[in-house]
């Protein structure tokens, strides 16, 4: 099983707060990652990092065998993509927006390509629609929709579901587990929600503090926590 | 109130006439609003994009209320300075603009300028801060970002293109001191509209009255379907 990111002894400081503080981390090609945790636990940094947005303070972080340095090419970037929380979305219509992530990378603006993903999630009669008249998790879908028209190798998702009703978190995570299963996207999703994770990821992570506190296969992790702060956050007590 | 209403009939007669010499300050004036404008927008908007991105500038606390104070220049006072600048001894003298339609477009372009500067860099800083890292992440080089942006300001764009045009083209005190008033050289709308009420012309300054705020209202028209078309209210 290969590895798309390792990371060894990566840091990201801000001024003197430690944001992130992870020894080793080894994210696997193909496999869905979920990575839950308090608020503040550097979750978001860490999807950043992963998404070449920032460089690390210190460390190392190889993608797909290449260390990464502080701005990779672009075509290696253009493999990898972040779903927000807040879908940040252009004030145009539905459609130019899934469109918009082809015209960045150069490429003529497939339309087969764009109608298959609204489709797909549930936006085809919205496709000529100001997303200004879009709800919250219509917005989403529309995100989602523009992160996997392109086909990344890498889709990122931060609290991808956050505010959603459950029709739209069920919807959402079918998709990323479809697209996972068809075209072997590695997933990252941070979720502030154990389970979640649980119905999501093959292997699940707890951070805390920067710190990557257990990582195991999902089930594992669930059912026989090894460390007493991951049994503790599981039982829903306040960690920190 | 007699005298409006007679002025007002003997106006719209003047108008059906449609003299020549009306015909020819209208051009005039165009061609001088258009070309001003044309200037600003081009200096003025990548310009205020770039101010509006490079939020941490250094000297920003000194430059944007420089813009702003630039974007309530007295025309009169642009007038005089670029009439100081172009006559004779000044030290664009020798270009011989004074008293030409291309000094009026100087001191024109001088009171748009500010205004497209400081109304896009507004728009631009109006756009959603984190654009910028949400179209990096789908992969955006510097340069989509900053189109992408601009593009996304679009609304607060047109109206900075509205503000410099009406300001412009309703301008009288820097036209007139640049340009001379000249019959048949630098006779604009409003330069023409002072002269004839002064004049005692009721009617013809009427006249141009009218056809000045007709040309207002229907470039305002054709901008205000753009916004509309661009997603606005």
């Amino acid at each position: 099983m290969t590895n798309a990111y390792t990371l060894t002894h990566v840091t990201q400081r801000y001024g003197d707060r430690c944001v992130v503080d992870v020894a080793s981390l080894r994210i696997r090609t193909g496999g869905i990652l979920g990575i839950v945790g308090p608020s503040g636990a550097g979750k978001s940094t860490l999807l950043r990092l992963l998404n070449f947005l920032e460089p690390p303070t210190e460390g190392q972080i190889d993608y797909r065998g290449t260390s990464i340095g502080g701005d990779p090419p672009l075509s290696l970037r253009r493999e990898v993509t972040t779903v927000f929380q807040r879908p940040i979305l252009l004030r145009r219509s539905v459609a130019a927006n899934v469109r918009i992530a082809q015209r960045i990378r150069g490429a003529a603006s497939d339309d087969d390509a764009v109608g298959q993903w609204l489709d797909r999630l549930g936006l085809s009669d919205l496709s000529d629609a100001p997303v200004r008249t879009l709800s919250a998790g219509e917005a989403q879908r529309v995100a989602l929709a523009r992160a996997l028209v392109v086909g990344p190798s890498v889709l990122l998702l931060d609290e991808p579901t956050g505010n959603l009703d459950p029709y739209n978190v069920g919807l959402i995570e079918e998709i990323i587990r479809s697209d996972n299963t068809e075209r072997g996207t590695t997933v990252v999703v941070v979720t502030h929600d154990p389970f979640q994770a649980r119905r999501l990821a093959d292997r699940t992570g707890l951070m805390i503090s920067g710190r990557m506190v257990e990582i195991a296969d999902t089930d594992a992790f669930f059912s026989d926590p090894q460390r007493p702060e991951t049994a503790a956050f599981l039982r829903g007590d306040l960690v920190y | 109130m007699e005298t409006l209403g007679r002025a007002f009939g003997d106006a719209l007669q003047l108008l059906w006439s449609m003299d020549t010499d009306l015909f020819e300050i209208v051009g005039l004036t165009l061609q001088v609003t258009l070309v001003a404008l044309a200037i600003a927008l081009l200096l003025g908007i990548p310009m205020g994009a770039a101010l509006g991105l490079a939020k941490h500038l250094p000297g920003r606390a000194f430059i944007v209320p420089l813009i702003y104070t630039g974007m309530g220049l007295p025309p009169v006072a642009v007038g005089l300075f670029t009439y100081l600048f172009l006559s004779n001894q000044g030290p664009l003298g020798s270009l011989g603009w004074l008293f030409t339609p291309a000094g009026m477009i100087v001191a024109q372009t001088i009171i748009a300028f500010p205004l497209v500067l400081g109304l896009t860099m507004a728009a631009v800083q109006g756009v959603d801060p984190d654009l910028p890292l949400q179209m990096r992440s789908l992969g955006a080089t510097r340069r989509q970002i900053a189109l992408t942006t601009l593009v996304e300001s679009r609304i607060g764009v047109t109206a900075a293109v509205v503000a410099a045009y009406g300001s412009i083209i309703s301008e009288v005190g820097a036209v007139m001191l640049v340009g001379g008033n000249i019959e048949g050289e630098t006779r604009v709308l409003t330069t023409a509209i002072v002269l004839e009420t002064r004049k005692g012309n009721f009617a013809l300054a009427l006249a141009l009255g009218m056809i000045l705020l007709t040309l207002a209202f229907l470039t305002n028209l054709v901008f205000h379907r753009l916004q509309v078309r661009q997603g606005g209210p």
